[in-house]
């Protein structure tokens, strides 16, 4: 198995077979998490540093747990009450952090590309948590080994991604991956908030959801981005609800055995109806978390083996 | 009723671009055909003497000022004027107080209007909520309420990224957008065009210019956004290449003119009459023939009235604080006929723009006098002289520009799916 990177900054940079050794390894991890002693200590000694520019409970959370079931030295750091409000600009603060020689630094940032540049500038692997419009490439993993799981498989699906497509680097990353692995995608939502510019990536673009569902095996919902949003995209919530959101009646286009995915964290009566996020027989919702765990400690061993071979 | 014929009538058919002497055949409402050979018989036969017989007027842009200001025009007194002026179809203005900007208000004038008018009224709804420029209003729910049209009336959107996404957003509804277009900034405070007749009166004035500049803007953003797209009032020369452009581009744009912009110049302001105070100002005379004759052409597609009932307290002030509008809807038919006596436009040209066009913008079966359109017509002597008094006038205000003047044509008779709503005494 072969895993030729020194960081995981984006899907683009990663192959088929990449993608498929992160998943097969994140399988192990499945049922290691299930256990109750959920130790491997594939990364002790080594030290993780966790860097949110950017709020986020789960996403920090997950990884956080994951490199402490491997057994790595992990630190949080809240980079918005930080060094970054005095006025140090994100080269300075990746240099100091670089000469405290952590091993895997996990980064999130609003500004697209950010990430990218902090990578050029540290000696250690770097993981991207999400970097503003960009990508967020371990949601697109663990979403597809929540798919894999669901389907027994990761090819020839039709996929609908659906909502707010323009402001979300997981609708990006999933995208890339998806289309990576030849699966049939859709872009479903508003043209306000659904680009056609899309449609260059190989995407179909309906900005009818009931057409844009018809027959898929996986529907993807996105969360509405207010916080991202400049002026207003929609006229309204409850119109959104009404044209776009996924309840029973929408999803009764989708094949008949389709699972309802969501990045979370959902705005309920906006995106998804309630009941529909809540019922176990469609909605996937609760797994996609419980892969982000086993996917990100795949990630991570895969980058940290790399890390030690340069050190050995 | 279920047979009726109209017979010896002067036929103005603008699909057929025709203007013969036949008979027309209306049952249960709707046209059946129409000939000048043997009419088939039928319970009730109508002779129409002579007189013209044609499509209804659908009319565009129409302020009722329900909610708000019923003193001024009420749907009972818009649906009496429209009658009177050969109206079948007001598509009426969300201008009022507060504005027709979400479903709710939507419905409550729909209510209005089907009680009070005996004409079609079909409502627009405002693009943004308040006419503010700011926030989009809910398309989608406006249009399942019966929205037809969303606009902000003479308001321009100015932050082009708020516009642009409601152009968007509308495309994906299948919304039809009607603009305003004028630089906002330089219009901002005009009340006449500038020139020699808005510097010897001291008039705050605008550059035609300015009218060119909005359509600009907002063809550019029609060429971003794909929307459909409907420009509510061309009314200079220099705009007119522009329009023709983005049309032969393949855009979905049409464009309308108002009544007084083609029978009316700026000279007509006279000694402050604010009764001519419209918006977009009155404009010079070479502005008016090239309009005329883009109407001819079919450049412009759209004749409205434009009709802004405004009370005598919002007239009776100095020109540039007094509010711009006009009654128009029992004048539009009279003033159209003075193009066809000048011979600058046939009847079949004046009501494809007044009839046949706008029916076919907003989807509509009507405006046309083919087997299968509903019987919405309008009949007519557009010969006979007369002076109007606007004392006569149906309308709850009665700021006309035509107060006293001799015009040549006036209703007979108009119907509404075969039921005649109004017969001149």
């Amino acid at each position: 198995m072969s895993f030729a990177h020194r960081h995981l900054l984006g899907i683009e940079h990663l192959s088929p077979s990449d993608i498929t050794a992160i998943l097969d390894l994140a399988e192990t991890y499945v049922d290691l998490n299930r256990q109750s002693t959920k130790h491997a200590d594939v990364l002790s000694g080594m030290t993780q540093i966790n860097m949110f520019f950017e709020n986020s409970t789960r996403t920090q959370a997950s990884f956080e747990l994951a490199g402490k079931r491997l057994g790595a030295d992990v630190m949080n750091m809240a980079m918005q009450a930080s060094s970054i409000k005095k006025g140090e600009t994100l080269i300075d603060t990746a240099m100091t952090l670089n000469a405290m020689h952590p091993d895997l630094l996990v980064v999130r940032h609003p500004h697209s590309g950010a990430v990218d540049l902090l990578a050029q500038k540290v000696n250690c692997a770097v993981l991207n948590a999400g970097d503003g419009k960009h990508e967020h490439p371990t949601q697109a993993l663990l979403d597809a080994l929540t798919i894999r799981r669901a389907k027994g498989r990761l090819h020839r699906l039709n996929i609908a991604i659906c909502g707010d497509v323009a402001h979300s680097r997981v609708a990006r990353s999933n995208l890339i991956l998806l289309g990576k692995m030849e699966n049939r995608i859709r872009l479903v939502g508003p043209p306000t908030l659904v680009p056609s510019q899309f449609a260059d990536f190989g995407a179909e673009i309906y900005d009818d959801m009931h057409e844009g569902l018809k027959d898929v095996d996986v529907v993807m919902m996105l969360r509405l981005q207010k916080e991202r949003m400049d002026g207003g995209f929609i006229p309204s919530e409850r119109e959104y609800y009404h044209r776009y959101g996924l309840d029973e009646a929408k999803l009764s286009l989708a094949k008949a055995d389709a699972i309802v995915m969501h990045p979370g964290p959902m705005n309920r009566g906006v995106e998804i109806d309630g009941q529909l996020a809540d019922d176990i027989n469609r909605s996937v919702i609760q797994e996609q978390v419980e892969m982000g765990v086993a996917v990100r400690m795949a990630a991570m061993e895969l980058l940290a083996r790399n890390h030690r071979g340069q050190h050995d | 009723m279920s047979d009726l014929l109209f017979t010896n009538a002067r036929l103005i058919d603008p699909e057929a671009n025709t203007d013969t002497l036949g008979w027309l055949h209306v049952r249960d409402g709707i046209i059946q055909s129409q000939g000048s050979d043997i009419p088939p018989s039928t319970d009730t036969i109508i002779d129409c003497r002579g007189k013209c017989l044609a499509p209804g007027i659908v009319d565009i842009g129409v302020k009722v000022c329900e909610p708000g200001e019923r003193h001024k025009e009420s749907y009972k007194s818009a649906g009496a004027a429209a009658a009177a002026g050969g109206v079948t179809t007001m598509v009426t203005r969300p201008d009022t107080t507060p504005t027709i900007d979400n479903p709710e208000t939507l419905e409550f004038v729909t209510r209005r209007a089907q009680a009070e008018a005996p004409v079609n009224v079909l409502p627009m709804a405002a693009l943004t909520k308040g006419r503010e420029g700011s926030e989009m209003t809910e398309i989608g729910f406006l249009m399942d309420a019966g929205a037809v049209a969303f606009t902000d009336c003479d308001h321009v959107i100015s932050n082009t990224k708020v516009f642009t996404r409601a152009l968007t957003y509308a495309r994906s509804c299948g919304a039809l957008v009607m603009a305003h277009p004028q630089e906002p900034i330089l219009s901002a405070g005009a009340a006449a065009t500038s020139g020699k007749f808005a510097a010897l009166r001291g008039l705050p004035a605008v550059s035609p210019m300015a009218e060119r500049m909005g359509l600009d803007r907002d063809i550019a953003l029609l060429e971003m956004t794909s929307a459909r797209y409907h420009a509510d009032q061309i009314t200079t020369a220099r705009a007119l290449p522009a329009l023709e452009r983005a049309k032969n581009n393949g855009l979905d744009i049409t464009a309308g003119t108002s009544i007084h912009h083609l029978t009316l110049n700026e000279l007509d302001v006279s000694d402050y009459r604010t009764f001519f105070k419209v918006k977009p100002p009155l404009r010079s005379e070479d502005d008016r023939q090239a309009v005329i004759e883009a109407v001819r052409t079919g450049l412009i597609d759209i004749i409205s009235s434009m009709h802004t009932p405004q009370d005598e307290e919002s007239k009776r002030l100095p020109f540039a604080e007094a509010a711009a509008g006009a009654v128009a809807m029992e004048t539009l038919l009279p003033a159209a006929l003075r193009l066809y006596h000048s011979d600058q436009l046939d009847l079949p040209t004046l009501f494809r723009a007044m009839s046949l066009n706008p029916a076919k913008r907003l989807g509509l079966n009507s405006g046309r006098l083919s087997a299968g359109a509903p019987a919405d017509l309008v009949l007519f002597d557009p010969d006979v002289p007369f002076i109007l008094d606007r004392a006569t006038l149906k309308s709850k205000s009665q700021n006309t520009p035509f107060d006293g003047q001799r015009m040549q044509g006036r209703v007979q008779a108009t119907y509404v799916a075969g039921h005649e709503i109004y017969r001149r005494a």
